[in-house]
């Protein structure tokens, strides 16, 4: 990176990105650490409310079913920002008065479990959709099997349908999964440090606004790119065993 | 009205008498008297966040049909800058882009002085111009994605018929493959309008006065934290709402 | 994996989530936007600056154990009666419009209000002046309060930060910013501020400038602003107040 750097007569920016203490560049790293967890966090954290939630939507009661409904139609009715405002304070207030009524002293809430419990809450909105489809795509013969050879439905979800949905559930959980990294960044508006907010201190502090937000932007696409990779070599493994979806079409 | 019918079944019923005691309890006990003082702002900013919405989604879209045909059927030296152009959108969050193009731009202004007497500057200075520009690549870079996938979705057959016809390039596209294409893509632009709207608050962080900073001025001034956000959450609802009855309307009369 | 490990990481998330509960600290919430000289982030990843020493010297006087907490500034009030950190030590002016949802120890500095314009422009700090002129001010300050009171006739530009107000003060597009008078010292003395000066202080209204910075408490936590209030007191009587602002400022920044 900084070989490029230099050779593109940015040496300037080389130093100002470098990661000993005269550059920031430790400090985005650092950002981009935070980011990485709470994004990973809130997409396990959403992916476990988006599996019970689209058992609770296709098997569920009525009063489930309706009430899945209200969450997973708020939540993607309004802003990002706005549920992360709401989920944010509204969270913790609650909590602790949870805790105290209960007779417990106060809860600490750490940032990164703050990120990841508004974020989840959000990601977990879109995950029961995108799990509920694939169960459906699900043949229904296998789970029935699995019913008739007497398996507990929790096995019969661990071993049945998930393995089988899986190949319908990763296109969609691949997008989630970059949905949840680029809304980290929306955590600097609530002041928690991930990579926006230590790129916003870092320009604010060097002046250099355009070399540290080209950086951060370069980071994230970074993340995105080795996503993708993996998310496909993900895909072909959750396939494996099927017949290709290639064959006799070309 | 089957949705009226729908609606009237005991748990439902019970569910929406919960849900109305919860809306008076919130409209008696929760502190409302900032809303006469802040309507008149909040209407502006209602519709700031309206016309950003408007204006982006038509001139990213109008965008979008480039970057797709490009993509799906562009020579190289096309295909790929659209390509990157998308992926460099998608890859990274809006609200950095936002901030680069409002704070990074404006931080090469000094730079150059001659800037500052130009025709432009007036614009340059105000906030909305960033605000369009960075929500309409946004827009652009996720539908021209989807457009791509809408170009290379309309039979072969059809364009092959058309060319048989005799007809011109320029007349088989107009004619035939963009229609098909928009078609094609009808039932999801709804929803990507609604991620837009979505996108729009982001643009409060760069100065723009829209109804989410209408809101935080509210929770500003008078340190109420909660009743502002849940209003503005309800708003947000509400425009949601009439976005998703407008595309369902306009794609009924959309022959299928 | 069975119901029982499932539980079992459900229970385990859950008490992760919950934390190590620490009872004796004591979180002092500071802006997590930068705000030079007072506070702000350096290259290591490190609070420094002249009120992170301020905070450090009180704790040891009061004999607390503090730890510093940045939350964004926007949201600062909320974060403490939230109960996310228990005292606001971030240069907020002791308001009585603050006061009413907060409790505030005694002052610990106190310095005016100024306008900063470019050089070349011939404008002092009166609202005749500064009428049809863009005044950015940062938001949730006191100096919003004052500029949507007084410069009514200005068009008033809210920034998230006092360094995206002065940034875009560098860039041009605001003519004036309404802050601190230290912050604003240390600002035009830099590379990024010597396109402008002070133009000087804005009439004094106490009830929305205030009586000087102190340490925000929640109301009815009367022990933890007791303690605040020996500890600004010792070091003001020890001399470590006028230690420290000897090695950041010429003059005194603290009077009775």
């Amino acid at each position: 990176m900084e070989l490029i750097l230099e050779t593109l007569g940015l040496a300037e920016s080389a130093q100002l990105l470098s990661l000993s203490p005269p550059g920031w560049g430790a400090n985005l790293l650092r950002g981009l650490a935070n980011s990485l967890k709470i994004a990973f966090g809130a997409f396990g954290f959403g992916l476990l409310i988006g599996l019970f939630g689209a058992y609770g939507k296709l098997y569920g009661g009525p009063v489930l079913r309706d009430l899945l409904a209200i969450y997973t139609t708020v939540i993607r009715a309004v802003p990002e920002l706005v549920l992360i405002l709401i989920l944010y304070y509204v969270g913790t207030d609650l909590i602790n008065k949870a805790s105290s009524a209960m007779g417990y002293g106060r809860v600490e809430i750490s940032g990164i479990v703050a990120g990841i419990w508004v974020l989840g809450i959000v990601q977990g909105a879109y995950s029961i959709e995108v799990l509920r489809g694939a169960i459906l795509a699900v043949p229904p013969g296998q789970i029935e099997a699995a019913r008739a050879f007497g398996m507990p439905p929790l096995m019969t979800m661990w071993r049945v349908t998930i393995p089988a949905m899986m190949s319908f559930a990763t296109p969609g959980l691949a997008n989630l999964w970059l949905i949840a990294t680029k809304d980290t960044a929306l955590l600097a508006i609530v002041g928690f440090s991930e990579l926006t907010l230590e790129t916003r201190q870092a320009a604010s502090s060097t002046r250099a606004y355009f070399t540290f937000f080209l950086a951060a932007g370069g980071l994230y696409l970074m993340v995105t790119l080795c996503s993708g990779v993996v998310f496909a070599w993900i895909e072909k493994w959750a396939r494996r065993g099927q017949p290709s979806l290639r064959e006799g079409r070309s | 009205m089957t949705t009226l019918k729908s609606l009237m079944i005991p748990h439902r019923i019970v569910m929406m008498l919960l849900f109305a005691a919860l809306a008076l309890w919130c409209a008696l006990s929760l502190r409302w008297d900032w809303i006469p003082k802040y309507a008149p702002l909040a209407l502006e900013g209602l519709w700031t966040t309206i016309w950003i919405l408007a204006v982006t989604t038509v001139l990213g879209f109008l965008l979008a049909v480039p970057l797709g045909l490009a993509q799906a059927i562009g020579p190289w030296y096309l295909s790929i800058p659209a390509r990157t152009f998308c992926t460099i959108i998608r890859g990274t969050p809006l609200l950095l882009q936002i901030w680069l193009l409002y704070y990074g731009l404006g931080s090469l202004f000094p730079q150059f002085p001659w800037i500052r007497s130009s025709e432009l500057w007036p614009y340059l200075r105000q906030a909305w111009p960033y605000a369009v520009l960075a929500l309409t690549f946004s827009y652009a870079g996720y539908e021209g994605e989807v457009m791509r996938g809408a170009f290379s979705g309309v039979a072969k057959g059809q364009l092959e018929a058309a060319k048989s016809f005799g007809m011109r390039r320029f007349t088989m596209f107009r004619r035939i493959w963009l229609p098909q294409a928009i078609r094609n893509v009808l039932p999801t632009l709804g929803g990507e309008t609604i991620l837009q709207l979505k996108a729009t608050p982001l643009v409060a962080t760069i100065t723009v006065i829209d109804i989410y900073a209408v809101s935080s001025r509210v929770r500003s001034d008078t340190f109420i934290v909660y009743e502002p956000l849940l209003l503005l959450a309800v708003v947000y609802m509400v425009i949601a709402g009439v976005i998703t009855l407008a595309f369902k309307r306009f794609e009924n009369q959309v022959p299928r | 994996m069975t119901l029982k490990t499932i539980l079992a990481a459900t229970v385990a998330a859950a008490t992760l989530a919950a934390g190590a509960a620490t009872a004796e600290q004591v979180k002092i919430g500071i802006a997590a936007e930068a705000y030079p000289p007072f506070a702000s982030v350096d290259s290591s990843g490190t609070w420094v600056g002249w009120e992170i020493e301020v905070i450090d010297a009180v704790c040891a006087a009061a004999k607390l154990d503090c730890v510093i907490t940045p939350v964004a500034w926007d949201g600062i009030i909320p974060s403490l009666t939230g109960q996310q950190i228990d005292a606001i030590m971030a240069s907020m002016s002791i308001t009585a419009e603050r006061a009413k949802t907060i409790d505030f120890s005694n002052a610990y500095y106190n310095t005016p209000a100024v306008i900063v314009a470019d050089k070349s422009l011939d404008i002092d700090a009166t609202p005749e002046s500064l009428a049809g002129k863009i005044i950015g001010i940062q938001a949730s300050t006191i100096h919003q309060a004052y500029a949507q009171e007084y410069f009514k006739d200005s068009e008033i530009r809210v920034y998230q930060t006092q360094d995206e107000a002065n940034q875009d003060l560098f860039a041009g597009r605001i003519d004036a910013t309404q802050a601190d008078s230290i912050a604003m010292a240390d600002f035009v003395g830099s590379d990024a501020g010597a396109c402008c000066e002070i133009k000087g202080p804005v009439a004094n209204d106490e009830a929305i400038l205030g009586k000087g910075v102190g340490a925000g408490t929640r109301q009815g936590d009367d022990a933890l602003q007791a303690a605040l209030n020996a500890g600004i007191a010792a070091i003001l009587a020890d001399g470590t107040h006028e230690k420290i602002t000897a090695r950041y400022f010429n003059a005194s920044i603290y009077s009775e």
